[in-house]
């Protein structure tokens, strides 16, 4: 590359590169990365720019395996984790469901369930998917666009003739799905959602006073269409990774705790699944 | 249709000269004349009839979507000596499901994602004359939901015009590759991209969307092939006014006909994100001067959601062309329960039926049945089926109506055994030929069934969810794929080749009473149209889903092309990178398709062969 330059300016030059390295190498504080494939606007899981609960739990595993922790940020888009894991963009995703068969899953850090968020006004009591009210009121809920597929509230409203008054919200859109709700009940173009219980809470915060939240179970099917349990993902057959972020998962399970908490993440009671 | 025309100058240059005025006068008027000839003739050219342009102006070759043509000089005694001309990299490595357009001596090939736009010089071997790159939208990548397919351009009036994965409508100076105007169709953040081939009708551009697993709601539009300003666009649900029906709208059907079904039939709001997109194939009639296309499946795809018939999805339309106004619709598959979109292309041919002849639409269609109907009044005259089929018992010709197999109902929670055919349909995409030497329709096809079994947990933007998981397989007989000679007139079928792999790629017919088709593991076939007896084959780099087309070339001789680049939605666990452990990627298909990766490799190249 300086095949004319004077010995003394090449020393220079391989003196300059070393120094660099060493900062290089010091600065960025482990030897190892971790990296993360996540969204960039799908609050309150992550986002760029402001952290969301799955970005700071990221945060707390990577520290915990002496890892840099660096992002890929992929909007949602079909085939997500052939995309991403796949295509060895990144080698983490954070915040998938532990019985997802397509990844190989650590345990979940969290349980939650689905969950009705309502006007007061409209809904001053709890409520059920059995409650008349819902054949009136406009319900919204998110669609699914595959696989004969439709998400559990989808599911619970379909099965009883719960379709007039629905508004399917679909997963792809400018905005998150839960922010195009969240505008829906505050312009009261519905009255109620169906949403999976950290953007429930989510919606209700930034709502505020007048909204409320409440556990949304279909109980024909055991709950099992209502509740799951949520982990981190890596490739299929990684398990090494899996172990060591597993083990990373139980030491900061305080810490954790702490970020659930302070986005309001509704948990259920339900042990290592 | 461009060489004619050169000629023309040609002969008038040297004798202008020496004219009176008044003789020029009267020159012009003669030589107005003969270029209106030469644009007739042209013109039944393009229908398939008299003698042949020897170009192939547009995927299907001509708007009665015959992929028919009266070239001749490659038959069945010689094509075993067929050989190959030229070659060309396109340097994308997806599925390659386009069709290579030849006008004069151009061919024009666009790729899948990047959508490039190569012109290659045929009277120099191939020789790249200019290429044309739009840069769409990365992130388009993301959500096609089967590869990132393009299915070809279309020629007409010196310029070539083409969509791209973005939503992206361009016209193209034939030419020069210069750009003369791009219009956005639609917006890639909701789910909706372009993969269809657009077909120009008296000056317009014809376009239609994809996406409706993502709640897209279809629509064709009309494009002035001029300015590319929108002239019109019909959506496939929603009110009678966004649908285009208006007081010309005469369904054949009873089932068909009401105020506003765009709305009625689905509950509530459910039309607004109903589906019905249109990126199949387009057929025109200049003599009813009458459009036809078919409609996709209706979104969203669990049909508990969705009571109702779910107008006007899975069903095929008739409209006027310049005003987008709808004539008739017939819905193939009410209230779709199995993903069967109504798509798949309409050949426009007259045939003989009960001693009179009868001018025709026949479609193949996903839901296993070849409907022959009447194509200026709708009505169903046969509609026969072409595989095993358990999910429906038959179409009621007096109503119209799919009598739906109730058993096969998909329900949350329950398996469902034995759904033949499967969601890719007893046909996909993969257009069928037409000769009328044989009076057969060439259909390329899978056979595959499924199985609606388990229930697996997904996830997709935010939302955790249970879904059912699609097992497929092959159909009766073991074999994944068949091409399949049918006579539509006496609704049976002449002979069929059972092939291992879904049988992908497009078909092509000639006068010299051959058809070509490729295989998904990369064999390019001549076979015999009269009884399927093969004649000749060739192995290519990838597995082949593209569109064969023929030509003639510069030097007189008749040239056969194809794209070999396996993909689509059969082959995506190889363009994809799919993971063939995971059964359940790209909607089932890679659990039947697990030997692909072992058979065939990625490429992207075009063949175009010849005699010696």
């Amino acid at each position: 590359m300086c095949s004319r330059c004077p010995d003394a300016v090449r020393t220079v030059a391989g003196l300059v590169l070393t120094v660099a390295l060493f900062v290089a190498i010091s600065s960025g504080a482990w030897a190892r990365d971790l990296r993360v494939c996540a969204d960039p606007d799908n609050l309150p899981y992550s986002s760029r720019s402001e952290p969301g609960f799955d970005n700071r739990i990221a945060s707390l595993v990577a520290t915990e395996l002496k890892a840099d922790l660096s992002y890929v940020w992929v909007s949602p888009l079909r085939g997500y984790v052939n995309k991403t894991l796949g295509a060895r963009m990144c080698d983490v995703l954070v915040g998938w469901p532990r019985e997802a068969e397509d990844v190989s899953t650590t345990r979940s850090y969290y349980i939650s369930e689905f969950r009705f968020v309502y006007r007061v006004d409209r809904l001053r009591e709890i409520i059920s998917f059995d409650d008349p009210r819902l054949r009136e009121l406009r319900v919204g809920v998110p669609v699914v666009g595959e696989d004969l597929a439709a998400t559990p509230p989808g599911h619970a409203l379909a099965r009883r003739g719960i379709v007039d008054n629905v508004v399917g919200v679909t997963p792809f859109a400018v905005e998150s799905a839960q922010a195009r709700i969240l505008a829906m009940l505050k312009s009261a173009d519905i009255d109620v959602a169906v949403l999976w219980g950290p953007q429930a809470s989510w919606v209700a915060q930034h709502l505020g006073p007048g909204y409320a939240t409440h556990e949304a179970r279909d109980d024909a099917y055991d709950g099992a269409m209502s509740v799951f349990a949520i982990a981190v993902a890596v490739r299929l057959g990684e398990t090494a990774l899996r172990d060591e972020i597993d083990q990373a998962l139980v030491r900061a399970h305080p810490a954790i705790e702490l970020v659930l908490d302070d986005y309001g993440v509704p948990r259920v009671q339900g042990g290592e699944r | 249709m461009a060489r004619l025309i050169t000629v023309i100058s040609f002969t008038e240059t040297p004798v202008a000269r020496a004219q009176s005025v008044g003789e020029r006068l009267q020159r012009k008027r003669a030589l107005g004349a003969l270029i209106a000839a030469s644009f007739l003739l042209a013109f039944s050219a393009v229908r398939a009839e008299g003698p042949d342009a020897g170009d192939w102006p547009m995927a299907a070759k001509d708007y009665a979507s015959t992929r028919y043509s009266g070239l001749a000089q490659i038959d069945r005694a010689n094509v075993s000596s067929l050989t190959v001309a030229f070659t060309f990299s396109t340097g994308v490595q997806k599925g390659h499901e386009a069709a290579p357009i030849v006008a004069g001596d151009t061919m024009f090939v666009v790729t899948p994602f990047p959508n490039i736009l190569y012109a290659l010089d045929l009277a120099k071997g191939g020789a790249v004359k200019w290429k044309f790159e739009p840069s769409p939208s990365a992130s388009s990548q993301g959500v096609a939901c089967c590869d990132v397919v393009n299915r070809g351009a279309a020629y007409a009036d010196g310029r070539v015009f083409f969509n791209t994965l973005d939503n992206q409508t361009i016209a193209v100076d034939a030419a020069s590759g210069r750009e003369l105007w791009r219009v956005r169709t639609g917006d890639i953040r909701n789910g909706e991209t372009l993969t269809m081939a657009p077909l120009v009708v008296k000056g317009k551009v014809l376009v239609g969307n994809s996406g409706g697993e993502l709640g897209v709601r279809g629509w064709l539009s009309a494009y002035d092939a001029i300015s590319g300003a929108l002239v019109w666009r019909a959506y496939s649900t929603g009110p009678d006014g966004d649908v285009l029906i208006g007081p010309a709208f005469k369904p054949y059907y009873a089932f068909d006909r009401g105020t506003d079904l765009g709305v009625k039939s689905w509950p509530g709001e459910a039309w607004k994100i109903g589906g019905g997109n249109v990126w199949g194939w387009i057929s025109y009639d200049p003599e009813l001067d009458l459009i036809y296309y078919g409609t996709a499946n209706p979104g969203p795809w669990n049909p508990d959601q969705r009571p109702g018939d779910n107008k006007w999805t899975s069903g095929l339309f008739a409209r006027d062309p310049a005003t987008g106004q709808a004539r008739w619709f017939y819905q193939l598959s009410p209230h779709d329960l199995h993903d069967y979109d109504g798509v798949n292309e309409n050949l426009l041919v007259d045939l003989t039926i009960g001693g009179a002849t009868r001018k025709v639409l026949v479609h193949p269609d996903r839901n296993g049945y070849i409907y022959v109907m009447d194509r200026a009044s709708g009505q169903v005259i046969s509609a026969t089926p072409f595989v095993p089929i358990t999910t429906s018992t038959g179409v009621d010709l007096e109503t119209g109506r799919l009598r739906y197999a109730p058993d096969k109902t998909p329900k949350p929670g329950r398996v469902v055994h034995d759904i033949c055919p499967g969601s890719p349909g007893a046909k996909d995409w993969q257009p069928s030929a037409w000769s009328p030497r044989t009076h057969l329709v060439y259909i390329p096809h899978q056979n595959l069934c499924q199985d609606a079994i388990t229930s697996q947990v997904s996830y997709i933007a935010g939302t955790p969810y249970v879904g059912a998981t699609l097992k497929m397989r092959p159909g009766s007989g073991g074999n994944r794929g068949l091409f399949t000679a049918w006579d539509p007139a006496n609704s049976r079928k002449a002979w069929s080749i059972k092939e291992d792999l879904p049988v992908w790629s497009g078909a092509l017919a000639t006068a010299g009473d051959l058809v070509f088709y490729g295989t998904m593991d990369g064999w390019f076939k001549a076979v015999d149209a009269r009884d399927g007896k093969l004649l000749w084959q060739y192995r290519t780099t990838s597995g082949i889903i593209g569109q064969p087309i023929t030509y003639r070339g510069p030097d007189g001789k008749q040239y056969i092309a194809v794209l070999s680049g396996v993909g689509g939605w059969a082959g995506a666990i190889v363009s994809g990178d799919l993971d063939s452990r995971d059964s359940s990627a790209a909607g089932g298909f890679v659990g039947v398709m697990s030997d692909l990766k072992a058979r065939t490799t990625k490429g992207g190249t075009l063949y175009v062969f010849a005699l010696p």
